[in-house]
């Protein structure tokens, strides 16, 4: 499979990452080598075989439902790029 | 004598014994950064004066008589691990004001085993990448040199500024993350010890994500020794980390001197490529050789799927990274750029906060999950790794650990392999498929090349049994008898 520059513009606008006109085409080489590469894993037989999702040997581990943090609002607002009291605050969502 | 050229065992020996105290010696080591690190670029932030008020406590615990093995030893912090009021970048620019209000749990252990924080080391931008050039913060300068060259080598990655301070002695050892190589590779290039541990061992809590079913924490030091000491203060269970292994923390340490006497070491057939250097293979030989002599019993064995494993990888890695990576929107944390609207503020925060190969590899990790691909790409991904976690079962029924050589060449140059991107991951060749099996395995030192540089075997095993790994590659390192030095180092 090889992405056309059409494509190239979706995956960044799903990707939220601006590009501008002149990195299109270079975005589309780039990728569609790496694309090109992986291609081999079609040679690979693959019938029967479970998706492996983790590095992690064992079964995910639950807990009780209880809250066990909190109460950290200055913490963590410390970081924010704009903030008004006790809000992230961002450009206007709703018209 | 000088306090920046010991190994961490020697220098808790040396700061028990009162020659000098941690004081001294941290100070030492600000001196060696001050002087050495404005060329090399090891670090991206320098913690001098709280590593001297460490340095201080640590002192205060000695004369105490309550120091551990660790307690006054000066470590660089790969700039991945959130420290406490100290700012951690991920070497991204979009990180660049981003100041942690709290520990990452394998840096939290290791403070209260009583090291000494030198400052955040530099690595490739949220640790994607082979050769440190990637960071947002400048490349790292290799402190080995080709013979009768002063041209700048590369120190691997992504754990490259680790790797060029403790090479360059601006550090005794240092944390490393490894998701696909990122601590092998980097120790193989600079003539270092390193592990990653089995997936599981260390807590990612705190780890600035990548790639979250692949990212680990291991050490990287000057000897095999250090090395299974700062793995022990690194790992055990967490229950921030919803992966962490509820499992006890073996000693390490204890397993150096078992020999390998009765263990069969195995060695893939696939791991031969075409087209590897002679020195290389001239190497592997050697170290095939050194086990056999004490004793090993040497057995040829396939790993038939490791072909596939860059290229499982380069799905994987980049799907969970598009995942992970979402968070950075200028909206809570890190930089922000102002936009019309909230998309187009999201969309310039991350195109200018993003280098080149991040954004590369969101966009390939976001095309692979997206509607219609996701079948033929992740989820075929994912069960290809399947086959190559069955290849390491198979073949541990019949070997105890696996011997390969940790990187296709020696460190390159700046600015070389830069042609294509999948050129620059042919470097994890061998060291992918054990971080998609999430397998333990270190690169030790074990020669030169023609041209002065190290180079490194890797020693693979089974999961959780990092003492095998540790015996095999103490037996290897005894062998090797590995003592040449980067010709760019603090004296």
């Amino acid at each position: 499979m090889s992405l056309d520059s059409a494509t190239v513009r979706r995956i960044a606008k799903l990707a939220r990452i601006r590009v501008d006109d002149a990195e299109v085409g270079v975005l589309q080489t780039e990728l569609n080598a790496i694309l090109g590469y992986v291609d081999q894993l079609n040679e690979v037989n693959v019938e029967g075989v479970a998706p492996l999702s983790g590095g992690a040997q064992m079964a995910m581990r639950l807990r009780e439902d209880t809250v066990t943090d909190g109460e950290q609002a200055e913490n963590i607002l410390a970081n924010a790029p704009d903030r008004v009291g006790q809000f992230f605050a961002v450009p206007k969502v709703v018209e | 004598m000088s306090l920046l050229n010991l190994t961490i065992a020697g220098t808790a020996q040396a700061l028990a014994a009162k020659k000098f105290s941690a004081v001294e010696l941290t100070a030492a080591h600000n001196a060696a950064i001050a002087a050495l690190n404005p060329r090399l670029n090891a670090y991206i932030t320098t913690t001098p004066e709280l590593a001297l008020a460490q340095a201080q406590a640590a002192d205060a615990r000695i004369t105490a008589g309550t120091a551990g093995p660790l307690t006054g030893i000066p470590l660089a912090i790969k700039d991945l691990f959130c420290t406490a009021g100290v700012r951690t970048t991920a070497a991204s620019k979009i990180l660049e004001p981003f100041v942690p209000p709290y520990e990452s749990t394998v840096t939290r252990q290791l403070l209260e085993a009583g090291t000494i924080c030198l400052g955040k080391a530099n690595l490739d931008e949220f640790a994607m990448g082979s050769s440190n050039i990637t960071s947002g913060y400048g490349p790292v300068e290799n402190p080995w040199k080709r013979n009768g060259s002063d041209a700048r080598l590369v120190p691997g990655g992504s754990s490259g500024g680790s790797a060029a301070a403790v090479a360059a002695r601006l550090a005794l050892g240092a944390t490393g993350t490894d998701t696909g190589g990122s601590i092998r590779q980097p120790a193989a290039f600079t003539g270092l010890a390193g592990i990653k541990p089995t997936y599981g061992r260390c807590s990612r809590y705190g780890i600035v994500a990548f790639a979250s079913s692949l990212d680990q924490a291991g050490p990287m030091a000057r000897t095999v020794e250090d090395c299974a000491i700062l793995l022990g203060a690194m790992s055990g269970f967490d229950p921030h980390d919803s992966t962490s292994a509820e499992r006890a923390v073996p000693d390490f340490g204890a397993a150096l001197g078992r020999g390998v006497k009765g263990l069969r070491i195995g060695i893939p057939a696939e791991y031969r490529m075409d087209g590897m250097s002679g020195e290389i293979s001239a190497l592997w030989e050697k170290g095939v050789a050194w086990l056999r002599e004490q004793g090993a019993e040497i057995v040829d064995i396939s790993l038939p799927h490791t072909k596939y494993g860059l290229a499982v990888y380069y799905i994987v890695a980049p799907a969970e990274a598009s995942s992970n990576l979402a968070r950075y929107d200028g909206v809570r944390f890190g930089a922000r750029v102002d936009g019309e609207d909230l998309i187009d503020m999201y969309e310039r925060t991350r195109a200018a906060g993003f280098g080149a190969e991040v954004k590369r590899r969101i966009m390939i990790g976001t095309y692979v999950l997206s509607h219609g691909y996701y079948d033929a790409y992740y989820l075929k991904a994912q069960k290809v790794r399947n086959l190559i976690l069955r290849d390491f079962n198979n073949a541990f029924e019949r070997v105890d650990a696996i011997l390969t050589p940790t990187a296709p060449s020696a460190a390159f140059g700046l600015g070389e392999k830069m042609d294509d991107p999948v050129t620059m991951y042919l470097n994890d060749v061998f060291t992918v498929p054990a971080s998609l099996a999430g397998v333990p395995a270190m690169s030790i030192p074990a020669g030169l090349s023609a041209e002065g540089l190290p180079l490194g075997l890797q020693v693979i095993g089974k999961h959780f049994d990092e003492e095998t790994v540790f015996a095999v590659s103490a037996a290897l390192e005894r062998a090797a008898g590995f003592t040449a030095m980067p010709s760019v180092r603090a004296e």
